[in-house]
């Protein structure tokens, strides 16, 4: 058994969510909650509608865009505090303090600069996976070891070529981490900021849900951003073992 | 010292800036007050006291949903470090976790609960907890295995092994996960009270936004930003304290 269930934890784990949603369900009732079968199916239904699929345009846009700022701008921040070692000192505890902060209060500021529609979702969901990213590209250079950097200096290397062929291969997998934080980030922001002042996507149709206690849609909308979330993140991570241990087993 | 200054001029120049660009009417007052509008409206608000039972219900949560998952926390990363088997079927929620957007169950937990302090405090729990539990395991983890057998020279059975050897060796691990669990239990119960709740400062943001108020909105937000930054700060120099004193000794 012990073996079995080491051998594909993943399986297992899923096997165990579905019957505690089961045993869930028994408790509360069918007013709270639907049984794993019957969203399913519900799920299938909504994906078979057109305009179920206009919703999820809408959210996959403005995530996409959102997706590809946070990392191009975390990447700029991190990288470029992580060349300037002053710069890194004076900036480091703004961004860890940025990650604490509760993005959500400043939707409002959002809204009120870019009025409502899609470019307050991007920012919003921007405003999420920023930080991660930035902190992770920014710790990958201070842990990339000085060693290599001078020998970078001996070898006389231009600082392009010092950062393309030294730096980025060395802090990869650090900065790879902090894409995969990043990416989570990003959605659950955009998925809030369609939440307020908006009138598509999949953050929408979750608030009218609950305004109508429609359970049906909260439980189809909530298990399939779930299954999206999870199933890239374990591709994300088994990317990120591979780099962390090229040429070792894949897993 | 010089990186202090430097501190305070990347803090103070964007801040004249702004005030500058407020002032001359660059940036409309009904985008963005002055920040000297915004910090006199935060010292009015807190003067007139009219907030305070928001501010306080916020605060609650906040320390209830943070107890209740360090406390968790602690106990079950205890427990699921013992479980291997438990702890490899685990493994992949917890890393794949922070991925779910957990605001997405706040519906339910409404539906279930009512609409309440419970699936607020709920929530900020769901959120903090995991780290928690993430940082005691690899606290217990970093444990040497000689310590394990001194505990059985000296004969501890596993709870006092716990409370009096692995634990208090963790303790560095423990506080990163407390720092993590008060960061994410803030987060979660001002994000429940804006997106629907009757109390609270998250609500009042959202009221005060959907009446325009910019008078009340944006000294609201400063005192939340305060909050989170002040409670982060006091956090990490702990942790700082308790790592030092950890590389003497």
């Amino acid at each position: 058994m012990r073996r079995i269930v080491c051998a594909n934890p993943s399986l297992f784990l899923v096997v165990g969510l579905l019957v505690v949603w089961q045993v869930v369900f028994w408790l509360v009732g069918r007013n709270a909650l639907l049984p794993p079968y019957e969203t399913m199916l519900y799920l299938a239904r909504l994906l078979q509608t057109a305009r179920f699929w206009g919703h999820i345009e809408e959210t996959g846009i403005a995530f996409i865009l959102a997706l590809i700022i946070s990392v191009v701008a975390g990447l700029a921040i991190g990288l470029g505090l992580g060349m300037n070692r002053v710069a890194a000192e004076v900036f480091e505890p703004f961004l860890l303090a940025g990650n604490s902060v509760p993005k959500i209060a400043l939707y409002p500021i959002v809204l009120l600069i870019f009025g409502i529609g899609m470019p307050a979702k991007i920012a919003f969901g921007a405003i999420h996976g920023v930080v991660p990213v930035a902190i992770f590209a920014l710790t990958a250079c201070n842990n990339v070891p000085p060693i290599l950097f001078r020998t970078a200096a001996a070898m006389r290397l231009s600082r392009w070529d010092t950062i393309r062929s030294v730096l980025l291969p060395a802090a990869l997998p650090d900065i790879f981490s902090g894409i995969r934080i990043g990416f989570s980030l990003t959605l659950i922001g955009t998925i809030l900021g369609e939440m307020f002042g908006s009138q598509r996507g999949l953050g929408f149709l979750l608030m009218t849900a609950i305004g109508l206690q429609n359970i049906q849609v909260i439980m189809a909308v909530t298990l399939l951003l779930v299954l999206v979330a999870a199933t890239v993140n374990t591709l994300l991570l088994l990317q990120d073992r591979r780099l962390r241990n090229p040429g070792g087993p894949s897993r | 010292m010089r990186i202090v200054l430097y501190r305070l001029l990347a803090v103070l120049l964007p801040l004249a800036l702004l005030e500058i660009l407020c002032r001359v009417q660059i940036i409309k007052p009904l985008t963005l007050p002055a920040p000297s509008r915004i910090v006199l409206g935060l010292w009015m608000v807190i003067e007139s006291g009219t907030f305070n039972a928001a501010i306080l219900k916020t605060l609650t949560n906040v320390g209830l949903a943070a107890v209740l998952s360090v406390v968790a926390g602690i106990v079950a990363g205890a427990a699921i470090h013992r479980a291997s088997v438990l702890r490899a079927l685990l493994e992949p929620l917890f890393s794949a976790y922070y991925a779910i957007p957990i605001y997405a169950f706040y519906p339910l937990l409404i539906i279930v609960f009512g609409l309440g302090d419970v699936p607020q405090v709920l929530i900020g729990f769901m959120l903090a907890v995991v780290s928690m539990i993430v940082s005691t395991l690899a606290g217990l983890d970093s444990v040497p295995p000689v310590l394990g057998k001194t505990a059985r020279v000296m004969q501890l059975g596993p709870v006092a092994t716990m409370r009096s050897l692995t634990l208090p060796y963790a303790a560095p691990y423990l506080f990163t996960g407390v720092k993590l669990a008060v960061a994410y239990a803030f987060i979660g119960v001002i994000g429940a009270e804006f997106i629907m709740s009757g109390t609270g400062l998250g609500y009042e943001i959202r009221f005060a936004y959907d009446n325009l108020d910019n008078n009340i909105m944006y000294p609201l937000i400063l005192l939340i930003l305060l909050i989170a930054v002040a409670i982060n700060m006091s956090l990490d120099h702990w942790e700082r304290l308790l790592r030092a004193r950890r590389g003497r000794t």
